[in-house]
């Protein structure tokens, strides 16, 4: 108790020097917070994926297209529980800043594969019943004001035209990590309307989602899927649905290692800030721990002194950083919606933020604490007066 | 040059030879230094700049180490002893009184005198009892909530004196204990220190330049270039 109320008015002898440094602990700790909730928003769909899911496109390119035929080859391959599909569709509301995910999709075989999607069984069953239905995520709704009922038009980027949509559901993620903010119709009203505009584009899909019996078996499936079509017109590539998220986050990997670094420097910055400050302190403060040796205490007192004072700046910083990143980080999300569909302060992140608070604290009393300790008493006596 | 009297001895210093080292030169400090304290003497310490009367008193004291020789303090040759014993030494017997008071800014007069006692194994009640007797030892009792930024010179150096009984040591090492003290508060703390050694029979070792100081003590010592040369008793 008194080692702490020691600790405690040491550390505010020079109030402006201690609020300054905790401000700038905070800062750190507020800053490494943002950019790692900001690398984890962006595997966001790599960790949101499932084990029992498997993606098939064309092997060339995700850009082009499979028949449409090749889903019952599929369903037939040994290990595969269901099969859907979906395209990649690109509408634009309004205009172009009004981005959002929308899909194509075989509603029926779609939803019963993704139970991320918690969709009410009315709104389910007026879903599947109108061609030109849809069903959007809760925060999608949020953010435009939509409701069911409700016409929304869209305008094609990737298939020409101006298309209106009713609004049959409203889906919320069963899972924090379920991105809300996706637009799905059906493939069918899609696939129609471009057989009576551009035929040769109709009996095309984007994707296969298949279902596994078996996670283990996703290999094997994957194989004999890409077997079953090899030297077709369209070859197929079958990867889980964790590797094709991960393909997308590959593409922008530079900047993702960039931002890992940047937040990582913010720490190293801090380190050398508080140590700065620590050092100070033990230079102010020679003489005292001297006398506090010739007393009788020992090295251990010191630099408990020492460690418990540069432990409760950076401990302090770090927890009012910690506070303010949740605040902080739910306005940055809803400001960054449309880029970050899932932006939310991760566990893993709290705990870099506490490991580096107590590590910073560590490191910065380490050599003020090594000097006090190995200062002769009576040198230290000399700086007093 | 060792005295011999009928009294106890506490302090028995050995042919005491110490230097420092100034680059690659050793400067001697005290060379071939013997002599005794008995109980409950007042020694005052004299002699110019450099004679080499700190770091005598540090020796005496163990904070610092002879190069060669013993010191013998009640019994304990305190040269033979290792860092972790010879701290736990200090603490039970020596208190230290200094030029500047050295007292914890942050913590309450209350609070540095019972600083020692934090090393020892009394209970907080116990601790409590010390620290009060201390302060009223020093006429404090009613400034203990005060922080020596709130107290005059006198008034701190009281406060040291006090952390520097409340163990009841064995030996008190004061160095310059007037130095820094205007006339009046330099009166009320020799007058204070006299008491100690008078009415609670303390053994002090004092350095001091101050001829009026040095009065008080039994015994005066002068320290010359490291060796002593006359006393006064």
């Amino acid at each position: 108790m008194f080692l702490f109320k020691l600790l405690a008015r040491n550390a505010f002898r020079h109030r402006l020097r201690t609020l300054l440094t905790i401000l700038g602990i905070t800062v750190a700790i507020l800053a490494f917070g943002l950019l790692q909730t900001v690398v984890s928003a962006w595997y966001a769909g790599v960790n949101a994926s499932s084990a029992t899911r498997l993606i098939t496109r064309n092997a060339v390119s995700l850009v082009f297209s499979l028949p449409i035929a090749y889903q019952e080859r599929i369903r037939r391959i040994e290990g595969v529980s269901s099969v859907s599909y979906a395209n990649w569709f690109g509408g634009v509301y309004i205009t172009e800043k009004n981005f959002f995910p929308s899909f194509a999709i075989e509603p029926q075989s779609y939803l019963a594969l993704y139970p991320e999607f918690v969709i009410e069984p009315e709104q389910k069953r007026a879903f599947i019943s109108d061609r030109k239905g849809c069903v959007i995520g809760q925060k999608l709704a949020n953010r435009f004001g939509w409701k069911i009922g409700d016409i929304i038009p869209l305008k094609g980027t990737i298939f020409p035209g101006n298309w209106e949509f009713v609004v049959r559901g409203i889906y919320s993620g069963a899972e924090k990590s379920t991105d809300e903010s996706q637009f799905f119709f059906h493939w069918a009203y899609l696939n129609e309307t471009l057989k009576k505009t551009i035929p040769r584009r109709a009996d095309q899909i984007g994707i296969y989602l298949i279902g596994l019996e078996n996670p283990q078996s996703a290999a094997e499936v994957s194989l004999a899927v890409d077997t079953a079509f090899k030297n077709s017109l369209a070859e197929t590539l079958t990867e889980t649905e964790k590797a094709f998220q991960l393909s997308f986050v590959s593409m922008t990997e530079a900047i993702v290692v960039a931002i890992r670094i940047v937040s990582f420097v913010v720490i190293i910055i801090i380190m050398v800030v508080v140590a700065n400050t620590m050092a100070m302190t033990a230079r102010e403060r020679i003489g005292e721990y001297a006398i506090f040796k010739a007393m009788g205490f020992r090295w251990y007192h010191v630099a408990g002194m020492i460690f418990g004072e540069s432990l409760f700046i950076s401990v302090t910083g770090g927890a009012v950083g910690i506070l303010l990143t949740f605040p902080v980080a739910r306005k940055f999300g809803d400001v960054m919606d449309q880029f970050f569909p899932i932006f939310q302060v991760e566990s893993s992140t709290l705990y870099m933020d506490m490991s580096f608070c107590v590590i910073v604290g560590l490191v910065a009393g380490m050599f003020p604490a090594w000097r006090a300790i190995n200062i002769r008493i009576a040198d230290g006596l000399r700086r007093v007066g | 040059m060792r005295d011999s009297n009928e009294k106890e001895l506490i302090v028995s210093i050995n042919a005491v030879t110490k230097s420092y080292q100034r680059g690659n030169q050793p400067v001697p400090v005290l060379e071939d230094l013997t002599f005794d304290i008995a109980r409950g003497e007042f020694l005052a310490l004299m002699g110019p700049s450099g004679s080499g009367k700190s770091t005598l008193l540090n020796l005496i004291a163990g904070i610092d180490t002879v190069d060669s020789g013993s010191i013998v303090v009640d019994g304990v040759d305190i040269a033979s002893l290792g860092e972790a014993e010879l701290a736990a030494w200090r603490a039970a017997h020596v208190g230290f009184i200094f030029q500047f008071y050295n007292l914890i800014p942050v913590l309450t007069a209350y609070e540095n005198v019972e600083l020692p006692l934090l090393l020892t194994s009394l209970s907080r009640r116990e601790r409590h009892e010390h620290v009060e007797t201390a302060l009223a030892v020093v006429a404090l009792s009613d400034r203990k909530e005060h922080y020596p930024s709130q107290l005059s010179g006198g008034q701190q150096q009281r406060v040291a004196i006090a952390r520097a009984i409340v163990t009841d040591p064995t030996i008190l090492v004061a160095d310059e204990p007037t130095g820094d003290l205007d006339r009046v508060s330099a009166g009320d703390i020799l007058a204070l220190m006299s008491r100690l050694n008078e009415d609670f029979g303390k053994t002090i070792i004092m350095v001091t330049h101050d001829p009026r100081a040095a009065e008080k003590a039994h015994v005066i010592r002068h320290l010359e270039k490291g060796v002593l040369s006359d006393v006064s008793v």
